[in-house]
């Protein structure tokens, strides 16, 4: 493989961490709320502190829809909104636009089924203290809750490396996009192959990283 | 601050859990709950603890009504209450110091004020060197005394305890009811026990009211229930109590052995001679192996650890004739 390969694997792998990064975040931002919303509305007898019934199944079903979408189909229709954000639909910035939408019902569900861990008698103990619904959230669940949500955005980050490559089918950059148009289009195997490989070892790593940080924070409880 | 509940009803679909019931709580006293589970217990509490609100009826604190209050002003009153649990519930995400801290965080306190609050209750429940602990790293004792030490934190005028040492084995049940005990008295409390263990009435209530399918069906003194239980269900209790480990010094042993049964005399029944009569009549032979006065209830009782032996069918006939003679038999589970 030429030298100019190899800068273009290098590229590609910078831009698939850059919208690994950005849409985590983003997709974070989105789900967390959401995923508290669906935790905390759950009817009163399921254990949900704030039980808004009907909110709560409006919700779930959102989350059910945007979770059964196949992720291409999604990316085609949101092309407009990303137009809108960022000005064009190809690219990576581009693509972080519907890779946060897709990932973001994920974060949801696992940051609701993470919620949903939390003994309900700490809750009750902290609510006998006198213990806001915002408080509740933010000082006992979310915390209590610590060790399964930073798995859970873990394998949210994971899902998003899947997903950003296969963004690279319709012009979405990073290591898909170079697996595609060199590995398969013009049939350099090897390319294709060193783009999985990268794509293995982020993924192992990722997983790593989750699992340490998990661990190190039940190590001290 | 004293407590009165007014024709309190609670259900669940078809089910009373809590089915009429009032009562009147006195302030800085223990007050005990006693009844089997299903009995509505936990259900009373919660209502009671403002954790619930009841279907119908009123809870007043001081003669204030508290059941209906908004969202805001029912957030500041529970801030003036204090509870504790079986399982704890302590935040695994917090140390012990922290736990006790987090009471005073949502209240607003200041942070040097915290600090020195938190050493304060460490000390007062005999966790001195223990702030730094994490959760997992305590006893079930010491979890319940960081749960106690956590409830006082913003000074309640009233103590709630659901089941708080149900979890616990006979030796730490006993210096976690020292422990409230102590404390009921130093900071002026009014306590409210929720237990299912007659030995917890025993060893700390000085009030007890006897729950049953959702309804009190008997209340009063400890030294009363103690004296003359007037239900089944009561009976039942005082039957299955563990023998008398409690308070060995107040007790004269003349056998290294423990007897079976805990025979319990209180005013009017020491006249007649009870066991001579059985022990002629029925021909069972009563073993005596220790005797002595003992506290229940703040009131002294005689107290006479025996084994009873015999034909068994006359062995339970006589402890059936000794409780008609209002004598309170406890027997040692084997």
């Amino acid at each position: 493989m030429t030298k100019a390969i190899w800068t273009l694997i290098f590229q590609s792998t910078l831009q698939t961490l850059q919208m690994v990064f950005f849409s985590t975040i983003f997709s974070i931002l989105l789900g967390l709320p959401l995923g508290i919303l669906l935790c905390v509305t759950r009817p009163e007898e399921h254990g949900g502190i704030m039980p808004k019934p009907v909110l709560n199944s409006i919700l779930d079903k959102i989350v059910n829809v945007l979770r059964s979408f196949p992720f291409i189909i999604l990316m085609i229709i949101l092309f407009p909104l990303s137009r809108l954000l960022v000005g064009t639909t190809i690219g990576t910035t581009a693509t972080i636009v519907p890779l946060s939408i897709a990932a973001a019902p994920f974060a949801a569900r696992v940051i609701e089924t993470s919620l949903k861990e939390v003994d309900t008698g700490v809750i009750q103990a902290a609510r006998s203290m006198g213990s806001t619904n915002r408080q509740i959230i933010f000082k006992v669940m979310i915390l209590e809750a610590m060790p399964s949500l930073v798995s859970g955005v873990t394998l949210t980050i994971i899902n998003l490396v899947g997903y950003s490559a296969m963004a690279g089918a319709i012009g979405g950059g990073g290591l898909g996009d170079l697996a595609i148009r060199y590995g398969y289009q013009r049939t350099r195997t090897d390319v294709m192959i060193v783009a999985v490989v990268i794509i293995l070892v982020l993924v192992e790593l990722i997983q790593f990283i989750g699992n340490k940080i998990s661990a190190q924070i039940l190590s001290k409880r | 601050m004293q407590i009165r509940l007014d024709n309190l009803e609670r259900s669940y679909g078809k089910v009373h859990a809590v089915d009429g019931i009032s009562l009147f709580v006195p302030q800085n006293r223990i007050f005990g709950i006693i009844g089997r589970s299903g009995a509505g217990k936990s259900t009373l509490v919660r209502l009671m603890s403002l954790l619930e609100t009841p279907d119908s009826g009123q809870v007043l604190y001081d003669d204030r009504r508290v059941d209906n209050l908004t969202k805001q002003d029912l957030i500041a009153q529970r801030r003036k209450i204090g509870m504790i649990f079986q399982n704890f519930n302590l935040f695994s995400s917090r140390t012990a110091g922290q736990n006790i801290a987090y009471p005073m965080e949502i209240c607003g306190y200041q942070k040097s004020q915290i600090e020195t609050r938190v050493q304060e209750l460490l000390n007062l429940v005999g966790l001195e060197d223990r702030n730094d602990a994490p959760i997992s790293t305590l006893s079930g004792g010491q979890k319940q005394r960081v749960a106690i030490a956590r409830a006082l934190a913003c000074k309640p005028e009233v103590l709630f305890c659901d089941e708080a040492t149900s979890a616990l084995d006979p030796q730490t049940t006993k210096s976690i009811l020292e422990l409230i005990k102590d404390i009921q008295k130093k900071m002026n409390l009014t306590v409210v026990m929720i237990t299912h263990q007659m030995e917890v009435v025993r060893d700390a209530c000085d009030f007890v009211a006897v729950l049953d399918n959702g309804r009190i069906v008997e209340e009063g003194t400890v030294k009363e229930l103690f004296a003359h239980p007037k239900t089944d269900v009561s009976k039942d209790f005082l039957s299955h109590l563990t023998t008398v480990d409690a308070d060995r010094s107040s007790m004269v042993f003349w056998s290294n052995v423990p007897g079976r049964y805990t025979l319990r005399f209180a005013g009017a029944t020491a006249d007649s001679p009870v066991i001579s009569e059985l022990a002629r009549q029925y021909g069972v032979v009563f073993n005596i192996r220790g005797g002595g006065i003992q506290h229940v209830g703040g009131d002294d009782f005689g107290t006479l650890i025996c084994d009873i032996s015999g034909d068994p069918q006359a062995v339970k006939v006589s402890i059936e004739k000794l409780k008609e003679n209002n004598i309170v038999v406890e027997e040692a589970n084997a």
